[in-house]
C-alpha cells in the first residue's frame, strides 16, 4: 500500500494514543466521558480506514459497532449515571497529573522498545499498530491505577478494549463472531458495574474507592 | 525586518476585531494598534522613585531582541541574508532574553504586582521553553537541521508525508504559542483584574514610550509564533532566496493569507474557551512537553518502519 | 620548557604559602600575598595558553626524583592539561585580583593567607601529574588546603559541620580514586600514566573503574547524590575561595574524570554513554531545583554549580556514547561542548561569587530576603552580576548560550546511534537539559531581582556602599570575557581542537576561517550560529529604536510614586521575597522532588498577631542514602564499642584467636 494510506493509518493510531493521553489529562467527570467518546470515534475511524485499505468489509461492521455502542450509547449512559449519582466535579488523581503523564510517556517508550524488535519480520502496518495498541492498553491500565474514582476506572477499562480492537484490526482483523461477543461482554460488564455503583453509592454515599478502604478497616 | 514590524500590529488588530465580531460587537478599527503605539510614543514616561536603569533599558532590549528574532523567521522567502545567523534554538533563546529582561523589570519597582507577574511568567516559561525545544528536536530530527529555512525546505519535499509526529508537534507548538503570547486560556490579554494577570502585571508600572515598545514587542512575538507555525507546518508558497521579485511578491501574498487564516482561528479559539486556573497551566504546558517528547519517540517508530 | 616554567610557578606559590605563615599578621601581608599570587598565576596562565595554542611545540614530560623511589614524580603537559591549566590559572588570577580588595575585610588573615597559594598550587599539580601517586598526593593536598580555608571561620555556626562533612566526602572520593588507580595499574603495579595507557583493562574492570571514577571525581565535582557537601562547604569559605572551589576545583575534578575515562581507560562501552548522561541530566535538574529553593545567595550559587556540572557530564557522556559507536566527529562535538562549558562556567561562576562576596562585604548579609534595592547603592557590582546572571542563564549573546547550543547540537545527532536504549534516553535527557536551562533563568531572575532590584528591605541594605576597585576590576574582567566568548566563540572552539583531537580522534572544522565569524559545528546546511551578528543586530535595533523615538517622539521623564494599582504602599515588606517568587515553581516541582509542604497558621479573628507561613523541604538523597548510612555506622560503632571494655582474659583470648586464624590461613593458602 502506498505511503499516503500508511501515513493516514498511522495518523489514526497515533491519534488514539494522543486521545489516551487526553484521558489522563482530564480532571472533570463530564470532560472525561466526552474524551472517551472521542476515543471511540477515533477507533472507529481507524478501523473503517483499515477496512478500506485492506478491502475487508466485515471491519466496517466492527467500526459501526464501536461508533454506535461506544461513542453514543455508553457515554450517554455514563452521563446519566453521573447525574443521578451526583458525582460531578473533579477527579482526584493519586499522584499529580504531570507525573501521571510522565509515567505515560515512559510506558509508550517501553511498548515501542518491546514491540519493534519482536515483530521485526512482520509488515510495517502491523508492527506499528501493535506498538501503538500496546501503548493504549498500558495507558488505559495506568488510568485505572492512578484514579481514585470508580467511574474513571470503568472508562480506563473500556479504553483498554479499544486498544485491543486496534491491535486486532492491524493483524488483519478478528472474526466477526469474536468481535460481537467481546463487545457484548463489555456491555454486560458495564451494566453490572453500573448497578454496583448505585448500590455502593446508596450504602456509603460515595464512590471514592479510597474512602471505601476505610470501611473495610484497612485505613484508620 | 521592516515587514514584520509593519505587519505585527495589524495582526493583533485583526484578531481583536474578529473577537469583537464573534461577541456581536463592532470592535475597534483594524488600525487601532498603530494608533495606540503612536499615542503612547508621544506621551511622557512616569517613573517610580525606586525604578533603576534596568527599568528604563529593559523596554529597548525587549523590543530589540523580539524584533531581531521575528526578523530571523522566514516569512515570505527562505534563505534570506541573515538566516544563517541563528537557528530555532537561538530564536527560542532570544525570546528567553526578552523574557528575562521583562521579568527583571517587573521586580524592579518593588511592588507586589510586579512580583506576581514575574514569578508566574517564570513558572510558565520554565515549562514552555522545554516544550518548545522538544518540538524543535522533533522537527530537526525530521529535517536534519535546526535552521528554519532548511526545515521549511525539507518539509516541502515529497519525502515527508502526513506523519503523526508532525501532528503532535503542531499541537504542542500551538499550546506553547498560546502560553508564550499570554493568550486565553493561559492569560487574558484584555483583563483588568490584577490577580488574573501574568504579562500585564509585569508591565503594570510602564507608561509612555516604554509601554509602546513593550506592546510592540508583544505584537511582534505573536507574529513570530504565527510565522513559525506557518513556515514549518504549512510551508507551501514560500519563495526561495534569489528567485526574483515576482516569486517574492507571490510569497508575500501567501504569507498574508496564512496570517489571516491563523488570526481567524486564534480568535475563534480564544472566544470558545475559558481561562484556566493558574495552577492548571503547568499541567497544560506539561502536556505540551509530553507531546513534544512523544513526537520525538514516535519518530523512531515510523522511521523504523 | 613550558612544563619547567609551570613547575617553577608552583614552587613559587608553595614558597609564598610558607612565607605567609610567618608574616600573616602584618598589615601589608594581605596585599603582598595576593599580589604575588596574581603575578605567578598570570605567568602560569600565559604559559598554559601558549601551550594550548601551540601544543606540538610546547608539550613535554618531566620526571623529578621526589616521592616514591621506584616511581619518581612524573609530570606531563599535553593539550588537555594545558586547557585545564588555563581554566585553573584564569580563575586563580581573578580570585587573587579580587582578594586584593576583599582580603582587607578578612578578620582572620592568618587562617586564610597561608592556604590560599597552597590551594592554587595543589590544583595546578593535579592537572600536571602524570602518575597515580603524584595525582593522588596533589588531590589530597588540594582537598586539605581547601578544607583549611573552609574552616577559616570555624566559630560561625554551621561551618564546623560543613568542614567535617567536606572532609568525609573528600576522603571517600580519594579512596575511590585510589581503588580506581589500583585496578588500572593491575597486578604489575605500573602506576605511571604511560604504563597504564599501554595496558588497557578488560571490559569488566573498565566498568568498575568507571564507577569508581564517577564516585571519586563525581563527589568532588558535585554529581547527585554525592553533592551534599558542596552547598554546605562552598558558602562557608571566604568569597574568593568559594569562587575557586565552585568555579575551579570542580573543574579539576572534571579533569580527573576526563583523564581517567577518556585517556587511561581505552575504548568505551556503549552503556557508559547511557549511565553518565543520565547522571548528568538528573544532576542538572536536581541542582537547579535545589538552587531555586534557596534564599541564601552563596548557597544558591553553590547548588547552581551542581547543575552546571550536570550539563558538563551530559556532554562528556554523549562523547563516550559516540566514541563507543565509532562516530568520532560527533564525539569531538560533544567533548568540545563539555569543555567549552567547563571554561564558561568557571568564568561566570567566579564572577557571580565575587558579586556575592561584594554584597556580603557591603551589607554583612547573605540572605536575599534581607537585601533589596542594592542596584542604587552598588551600581557597578549590580551590572557585573547582571552580566553573570544573563551568561549563566544561557542567554545570547553571552557565552553560556554557546556551550548549551553545542550540547543541544550533540544531542540532535543521537538518533544515529545504534542502540535503542540510547536513542530513547538521550532525547529524554535533552528534555531535562532544556528544563534545567529554563529553570536556571528563573533562578537568576530571582537572585538578581530580589537582591539588587526593588526596594531595600532592611537598614543594612539601605546603607550599603560600593566595593573596592580591585574587586570591581576582577568582576568586570570576567564579565568582559563572558561577552567576548559569546560573541567570538570560534576562536575558543579552535583552541579546543587539539584537546578534542587527542581524546576523540577528530576535531570540529576550523571555525575562524568562516564568513562573519559564524560557528558551524557540523555542516553549514545543518546548523550555524553567529554571535557577533546577533549582538550587533540587537544593539543596532535597540540603538535605532532609542534614537528614533527620542528624536521624533517624546523623551520626557517624570518621577513619581509607583502606580501599584492605586494602593498607597509605603513599606518594602509587601514586595515579593525570594520564597514567594519561587512559590509557583515550588508548587509544581517541589511537592515531588523535595516533598515540599506548606503550612499556613492564620490567627483567629480578633487576634492581631502575625500569620505564619511554614515551608518544609526534605532533601531526598540525604534521607534515602546518607541518613541510613550514618545510622548504620553509629550502630556498628556502638556494638564494636563493647570491645573496649573486656577483661584481660578476654583480650588474651582475642590475641590467641587471631594467631590461630592466621596460622590456619597460612595452611590453606599453601
Amino acid at each position: 500500500m502506498d505511503r499516503l494510506s500508511l501515513d493516514i493509518a498511522h495518523l489514526f493510531a497515533g491519534g488514539l494514543v494522543l486521545v489516551s493521553f487526553m484521558l489522563l489529562y482530564q480532571d472533570r467527570m463530564s470532560g472525561l466521558v466526552n474524551t472517551f467518546a472521542s476515543h471511540a470515534v477515533v477507533v472507529s475511524l481507524s478501523v473503517a480506514w483499515q477496512a478500506y485499505i485492506q478491502q475487508a468489509p466485515h471491519l466496517y461492521i466492527t467500526s459501526a459497532i464501536a461508533l454506535v455502542v461506544k461513542a453514543f450509547v455508553i457515554p450517554v449512559a455514563l452521563h446519566r449515571i453521573i447525574v443521578r449519582l451526583g458525582i460531578h466535579g473533579t477527579i482526584e488523581p493519586v499522584v499529580g497529573i504531570g507525573q501521571t503523564m510522565l509515567a505515560g510517556i515512559g510506558l509508550v517508550a517501553l511498548s515501542i522498545l518491546v514491540m519493534l524488535p519482536i515483530t521485526a519480520q512482520a509488515g510495517t502496518l502491523a508492527r506499528e499498530d501493535l506498538a501503538f495498541s500496546l501503548s493504549v492498553i498500558l495507558l488505559g491500565l495506568l488510568m485505572m491505577v492512578s484514579r481514585r474514582n470508580a467511574v474513571s476506572q470503568v472508562i480506563g477499562f473500556m479504553s483498554i478494549e479499544n486498544g485491543l480492537i486496534l491491535a486486532a484490526t492491524g493483524a488483519k482483523g478478528m472474526p466477526l463472531v469474536v468481535e460481537i461477543s467481546v463487545a457484548f461482554s463489555i456491555l454486560v460488564a458495564l451494566i453490572v458495574i453500573g448497578i454496583f455503583l448505585f448500590r455502593i453509592r446508596e450504602r456509603f454515599d460515595t464512590v471514592d474507592v479510597h474512602d471505601l478502604d476505610r470501611y473495610r478497616g484497612e485505613r484508620p | 525586518m521592516l515587514l514584520v514590524l509593519a505587519l505585527a500590529p495589524l495582526l493583533t488588530g485583526y484578531v481583536r476585531k474578529l473577537k469583537a465580531h464573534l461577541l456581536r460587537r463592532q470592535g475597534p478599527p483594524l488600525a487601532q494598534p498603530y494608533r495606540d503605539l503612536l499615542r503612547l510614543l508621544r506621551k511622557e514616561v512616569v517613573l517610580a522613585h525606586s525604578a533603576s536603569w534596568v527599568f528604563r533599558v529593559a523596554p529597548y532590549l525587549v523590543f530589540a531582541t523580539t524584533w531581531v528574532a521575528a526578523a530571523l523567521v522566514p516569512t515570505f522567502a527562505t534563505g534570506l541574508i541573515f538566516s544563517y545567523a541563528a537557528d530555532m534554538i537561538a530564536i527560542v533563546a532570544l525570546l528567553g532574553s526578552a523574557r528575562f529582561m521583562l521579568a527583571l523589570a517587573g521586580l524592579d519597582v518593588g511592588t507586589s504586582f510586579g512580583g506576581i507577574g514575574s514569578s508566574r511568567e517564570m513558572m510558565i516559561a520554565s515549562l514552555a521553553e522545554p516544550a518548545m525545544l522538544m518540538v524543535v528536536f522533533t522537527l530537526s530530527l525530521l529535517a536534519g537541521s535546526t535552521q528554519l529555512s532548511s526545515i521549511a525546505a525539507s518539509l516541502q519535499g515529497p519525502d515527508v508525508g502526513l506523519r503523526v509526529s508532525l501532528a503532535l508537534a503542531l499541537i504542542g507548538l500551538i499550546m506553547v504559542a498560546i502560553a508564550e503570547n499570554a493568550r486565553i486560556p493561559v492569560d487574558n490579554p484584555a483583563t483588568h483584574l490584577e490577580l488574573t494577570m501574568v504579562h500585564e502585571a509585569m508591565i503594570l508600572e510602564y507608561s509612555g514610550r516604554h509601554l509602546a515598545l513593550i506592546e510592540a514587542a508583544s505584537y511582534l512575538k505573536l507574529l513570530l509564533y504565527v510565522s513559525v507555525i506557518a513556515c514549518v507546518f504549512f510551508p507551501w508558497g514560500l519563495a526561495v532566496a534569489g528567485q526574483g521579485l515576482a516569486a517574492y511578491l507571490a510569497g508575500l501574498a501567501v504569507y498574508v493569507a496564512k496570517l489571516a487564516a491563523s488570526g481567524f482561528l486564534l480568535a475563534i479559539f480564544e472566544t470558545a474557551i475559558a481561562k484556566m486556573r493558574v495552577f492548571r497551566v503547568p499541567d497544560f504546558l506539561g502536556a505540551a512537553l509530553m507531546l513534544g517528547l512523544l513526537a520525538t519517540l514516535l519518530l523512531f517508530v515510523t522511521r523504523a518502519g | 620548557m613550558a612544563l619547567g616554567g609551570l613547575l617553577w610557578c608552583i614552587a613559587a606559590l608553595l614558597a609564598a604559602s610558607v612565607a605567609a605563615i610567618a608574616v600573616a599578621r602584618h598589615r601589608a601581608a594581605t596585599t603582598f600575598v595576593y599580589a604575588f599570587a596574581l603575578g605567578v598565576t598570570t605567568v602560569a596562565l600565559v604559559i598554559a595558553a601558549a601551550s594550548l595554542l601551540a601544543p606540538d611545540a610546547l608539550s613535554g614530560a618531566l620526571t623529578l626524583p621526589l616521592g616514591l623511589p621506584w616511581l619518581g614524580a612524573r609530570f606531563r603537559l599535553d593539550a588537555l592539561a594545558a586547557f585545564f591549566l588555563v581554566v585553573v590559572n584564569l580563575g586563580s588570577a581573578t580570585a587573587s585580583l579580587y582578594g586584593l580588595g576583599y582580603g582587607r575585610h578578612e578578620e582572620a588573615p592568618a587562617r586564610v593567607l597561608p592556604f590560599f597559594p597552597a590551594f592554587i598550587s595543589g590544583m595546578n599539580l593535579v592537572v600536571l601529574a602524570a602518575d597515580a601517586f603524584t595525582f593522588l598526593f596533589a588531590w589530597e593536598f588540594m582537598s586539605l588546603s581547601s578544607w583549611a580555608l573552609v574552616m577559616a571561620h570555624h566559630r560561625r555556626s554551621g561551618n564546623a559541620a560543613a568542614g567535617f562533612l567536606y572532609l568525609l566526602m573528600a576522603s571517600l572520593g580519594t579512596l575511590a580514586l585510589l581503588l580506581a588507580f589500583g585496578l588500572l595499574a593491575g597486578p604489575s603495579g605500573g602506576y605511571a600514566f604511560d604504563a597504564i595507557r599501554a595496558m588497557p583493562p578488560s571490559a569488566g574492570v573498565a566498568g568498575v573503574v568507571l564507577a569508581l571514577a564517577l564516585v571519586g571525581c563525581g563527589s568532588k565535582a558535585g554529581l547527585v547524590p554525592l553533592h551534599v557537601w558542596l552547598p554546605l562547604a562552598h558558602p562557608a569559605a571566604p568569597s574568593h575561595v568559594s569562587a575557586l572551589m565552585s568555579g575551579v576545583m570542580t573543574k579539576v575534578a572534571v579533569y580527573g574524570f576526563v583523564r581517567i575515562v577518556f585517556d587511561l581507560l581505552g575504548a568505551p562501552n556503549w552503556w557508559w554513554g547511557a549511565v553518565v548522561p543520565l547522571l548528568g541530566g538528573v544532576t542538572a535538574a536536581m541542582g537547579v531545583l535545589y538552587a531555586l529553593m534557596q534564599h541564601d545567595l552563596k548557597r544558591l550559587l553553590a547548588y547552581h554549580t551542581v547543575e552546571n556540572i550536570g550539563i558538563i557530564f551530559i556532554g562528556l557522556g554523549l562523547a563516550l556514547a559516540f566514541q563507543a559507536a565509532g562516530m568520532r566527529g560527533a564525539a569531538a562535538l560533544a567533548l568540545t561542548a563539555a569543555l567549552f562549558h567547563v571554561f564558561n562556567h568557571s568564568v561566570f561562576k567566579s564572577l557571580l561569587f565575587f558579586g556575592a562576596g561584594a554584597v556580603l562585604t557591603a551589607t554583612g548579609e547573605r540572605d536575599m530576603e534581607h537585601l533589596g534595592g542594592l542596584i542604587h547603592r552598588m551600581p557597578l557590582t549590580a551590572l557585573a552580576f547582571l552580566v553573570g546572571s544573563a551568561a549563566i542563564s544561557a542567554l545570547p549573546p553571552f557565552n553560556g548560550f554557546v556551550s548549551e547550543w553545542l550540547t543541544f547540537q550533540a544531542i540532535l545527532i543521537s538518533p544515529a546511534l545504534p542502540q535503542w536504549v540510547l536513542k530513547f534516553l538521550i532525547p529524554a535527557i535533552g528534555a531535562l537539559l532544556a528544563l534545567s536551562a529554563a529553570l536556571a533563568a528563573a533562578c537568576f531572575v530571582k537572585a538578581f531581582g530580589v537582591t539588587f532590584l526593588g526596594r531595600p528591605r532592611t537598614p543594612v541594605a539601605r546603607d550599603a556602599a560600593e566595593t573596592s576597585s580591585w574587586s570591581l576590576g576582577a568582576m568586570f574582567l570576567l564579565a568582559g570575557l563572558c561577552l567576548v566568548a559569546g560573541i567570538l566563540p570560534g576562536y575558543f572552539i579552535d583552541a579546543l581542537a587539539p584537546v578534542a583531537q587527542a581524546l576523540a580522534g577528530a576535531h570540529l572544522p576550523r571555525q575562524h576561517e568562516l564568513d562573519w565569524l559564524t560557528i558551524v559545528p557540523i555542516a553549514q546546511s545543518r546548523s550555524s550560529y553567529n554571535g557577533l551578528l546577533l549582538f550587533s543586530l540587537v544593539a543596532l535595533a535597540a540603538g535605532l529604536a532609542a534614537d528614533v523615538i527620542h528624536r521624533w517622539a517624546s523623551d520626557a521623564v517624570r518621577r513619581s510614586e509607583p502606580w501599584d494599582c492605586g494602593f498607597p504602599d509605603a513599606t518594602p515588606v509587601t514586595q515579593y521575597t525570594a520564597g514567594s517568587f519561587t512559590q509557583p515553581i515550588r508548587r509544581v516541582f517541589g511537592t515531588v522532588v523535595f516533598r515540599a509542604r506548606e503550612e499556613v497558621h492564620v490567627p483567629r479573628p480578633g487576634d492581631s498577631s502575625a500569620a505564619r507561613l511554614h515551608v518544609q523541604l526534605r532533601d531526598v538523597p540525604w534521607d534515602l542514602l546518607y541518613a541510613p548510612a550514618a545510622g548504620l555506622v553509629d550502630f556498628v560503632a556502638d556494638h564494636l564499642n563493647k570491645v573496649q571494655f573486656l577483661t584481660i582474659r578476654a583480650y588474651l583470648t582475642l590475641v590467641f584467636g587471631a594467631l590461630v586464624v592466621l596460622l590456619m590461613v597460612l595452611v590453606v593458602w599453601q
